[in-house]
């Protein structure tokens, strides 16, 4: 689950790191209010959306050219700008070309820069345990950097047990080139940042960048935060900082029915028991010409409502053409499948094409089943096969 | 004729809920030797034929288990993993999916100090020699005993691998689903290296899927150490980065973790790798004859 920037700078601040003053305004009015409170010195309105790539991203249809994060200096032009960042969506990288509307903006003192690094906390699968990254050169695109300059990116494993200690802060610290008051103030930004990120079960979080102003202050100029979904069940107070608005209505939808499902952007909506199987369904569309509309995994004990749901669900995208099922029966019966799918079939009333691949246990029970229902549901045997039926109704319907 | 488990496995079963219980009646039916279970506060008690202990030391005490299999909900499943490994188990599988990954990375660490124990998991089907024990959530049917190893991070999509292997003939050795957490007690190299000490394993099929380097590295293992014919799948290769495909470790991250980057590492080892999912089991087939 992702939080918006503000959020995650509150978090930091209350475990101790240093963040820039700012206010977080729902209208125009509020911006000119927050700007004359923070007094009239030049400000950055930073819209509030889970995507990167703000900075570089562009407001849809406004005809503006600026992006999500904008240097202001004048009173004058605080309301016209926050108003076109609350009308207009905002597109960049990761948004997709729908963009996603803002409802939110921060107002920040624009901090002078002296010099900027990257810090951040991941979860290593190498290691099997989190570690503190950071980066001398600040602002950039830390993947980008991992990739053509590995050996610039400095790493601290971080015991999960007791937490980052002081001597590894001091020490990065050092590494990074801080020096005399700067030392201090950054290490205890990472152990604010460690904090957060082990009692708060996150999978990432980033501050990126870490500045140092002219006057010497270090402060957590941006971040980032990302928690680990199952560790969610502990956190309430994390839960509420959810932000429906930024998520996919069908993925919220789903996840309430125990279905996972992905959003993709094919016609041919697709119904799996399995993960890797889902995964699987997706890549043997793709390999006989279709394209995926969505991954969905209905879980090793799918039942009559959740399979209802998931028909409900990829129905209810008008890009689907078609639907493939694929069912492997190990505990899950392929009998009773046939029966959820039937009863399902009926109560969603299908308007497209649908492919069943049953395999395992009780499979000849679950063909007959749907072979006798004198529904128009295309049978297919083996993986290939249903993949190629699907692909040919999905071409057929158009 | 297999690695980790066999037929003189004796197991217990942690978490004896509807599906525990369901699971270790399956097992129990199959033939492994489903030895009781630890119901905290139930100790004494038996259930479906099982005797029920209050806590793993107990019973392996009273039953000489030398397996766990666990069902424990994912708030406890840590604790349950490092309780089988403080018992002495030494071969301990966490079914449960949704365990905390920071929970997950305290018992590892906890792991290095039990030597004696290996964890399998969490969040995957478990692990089966076929004919002689099964400890886990897959249909035992659709197995066939061979010399065939497969290591998968998946659960349904190994069903799929080892009933298009047994349709062709080919038997499996030990079947291992290793999980789809981005923590797991047991590798895909550690495994590889298993199956090709193991006499009775003639060749090696593994199932990768987007997350993580773990292909990568498996792929630069097979090159160096192994001599046995290896054949591969990664799912995922339509995945979209940045999304959780289901698995909490499935995920395209950071740049690297991606089908396209795992399949050119596996075949750049020499690994003939399937296309298509529906041709798992004909890939394992011409890896065999051509050999490694």
């Amino acid at each position: 689950m992702k939080i918006h920037e503000y959020q995650a700078k509150e978090l930091l601040a209350a475990a101790g790191a240093k963040i820039p003053q700012g206010i977080v305004v729902n209208n125009p009015q509020e911006a000119v209010k927050a700007f004359e409170s923070m007094g009239g010195k030049p400000v950055v309105l930073k819209a509030q959306v889970h995507a990167g790539g703000r900075g570089k991203g562009r407001f849809k249809d406004s005809g503006k050219d600026f992006g999500g994060v904008k240097f202001i200096k004048s009173k004058e032009d605080v309301a016209p700008i926050a108003e076109v960042m609350l009308k207009y969506p905002l597109v960049t990288l990761q948004t997709g070309t729908e963009g996603q509307k803002v409802s939110k903006l921060l107002v920040q003192n624009a901090a002078d820069i002296a010099r900027e690094v990257y810090l951040g906390m991941v979860l290593d699968r190498a290691y099997g345990m989190p570690v503190m990254m950071a980066c001398a050169e600040g602002g950039v695109e830390i993947e980008e950097v991992a990739h053509t300059h590995p050996e610039k990116i400095l790493k601290v494993p971080v015991s999960p047990e007791v937490g980052l200690q002081p001597y590894q802060a001091r020490r990065l610290a050092f590494d990074l080139g801080f020096t005399g008051d700067q030392v201090p103030q950054a290490e205890a930004i990472m152990m604010a940042l460690s904090k957060v990120f082990l009692e708060k079960d996150c999978s990432l979080a980033e501050i990126n960048p870490l500045v140092v102003t002219p006057q010497g202050e270090v402060l957590a100029l941006d971040a980032k935060i990302t928690f680990d979904d199952n560790g969610l069940f502990r956190h309430p107070d994390v839960e509420a900082l959810r932000d429906l608005a930024e998520e996919n209505p069908a993925e919220v939808r789903a996840a309430k029915s125990g279905l996972s499902f992905v959003q993709m952007s094919g016609n041919i909506g697709c119904l799996v028991n399995g993960a890797g199987l889902a995964m699987s369904t997706m890549d043997i569309i793709k390999y006989h010409g279709g394209e995926p509309a969505n991954f969905l995994d209905v879980g090793g004990g799918a039942n009559k409502d959740q399979v209802t749901e998931a028909f409900r669900i990829l129905l209810s995208d008008p890009s689907v053409k078609a639907v493939l099922v694929n069912i492997f029966g190990g505990i899950m019966k392929c009998d009773t499948i046939a029966n959820a799918i039937l009863a399902a079939y009926k109560e969603v009333g299908f308007h497209v094409p649908l492919v069943v691949r049953l395999e395992g246990t009780n499979v000849a029970e679950g063909k007959k089943i749907l072979s006798e229902s004198g529904l128009q549901i295309i049978a297919a045997e083996g993986l290939t096969d249903a993949a190629k039926k699907v692909v040919a109704a999905s071409k057929a319907g158009k | 004729m297999s690695i980790l488990v066999d037929k003189n496995t004796r197991v217990i079963c942690q978490g004896l809920g509807k599906a525990g219980t369901f699971h270790a009646i399956q097992c129990r039916e199959y033939g492994t030797q489903v030895v009781g279970g630890v119901v905290p506060g139930k100790g004494g008690t038996t259930k479906e034929g099982f005797p029920i202990f209050n806590t793993v030391a107990e019973a392996v005490a009273k039953t000489g288990a030398n397996a766990t299999m666990i069902f424990v909900p994912p708030p406890g499943a840590a604790d349950a993993i490092m309780e089988a490994a403080d018992a002495g188990i030494e071969i301990i599988v966490a079914i449960t999916e949704g365990i905390p990954v920071l929970d997950m990375a305290k018992a590892k660490r906890f792991l290095v100090t039990k030597p004696k124990s290996r964890l399998i998991g969490p969040n995957c089907p478990g692990l089966i020699t076929p004919g002689q024990c099964k400890i886990g959530i897959m249909p035992g049917y659709i197995h066939k005993p061979g010399t065939i190893g497969v290591i998968s991070r998946s659960g349904t999509l190994t069903y799929e691998a080892v009933w298009q292997l047994t349709n062709l003939g080919l038997g499996q050795s030990t079947c291992v689903g290793i999980g789809g957490d981005p923590i797991i007690g047991t590798t895909q190299i550690e495994l590889l290296k298993m199956f090709q000490d193991d006499p009775n394993t003639e060749a090696i099929l593994m199932m990768g899927e987007i997350g993580g380097t773990a292909e990568e590295e498996a792929a630069a293992y097979v090159q160096k150490h192994v001599t046995k014919p290896v054949a591969a799948f990664i799912a995922g290769q339509t995945a979209p980065p940045g999304k959780r495909m289901g698995h909490a470790g499935a995920i395209i991250s950071g740049g690297s973790g991606s089908a396209q980057d795992k399949i050119a590492a596996l075949r750049k080892a020499g690994i003939l790798t399937a296309d298509s999912p529906a041709d798992l089991g004909v890939t394992l087939q011409a890896a065999l004859k051509r050999g490694r």
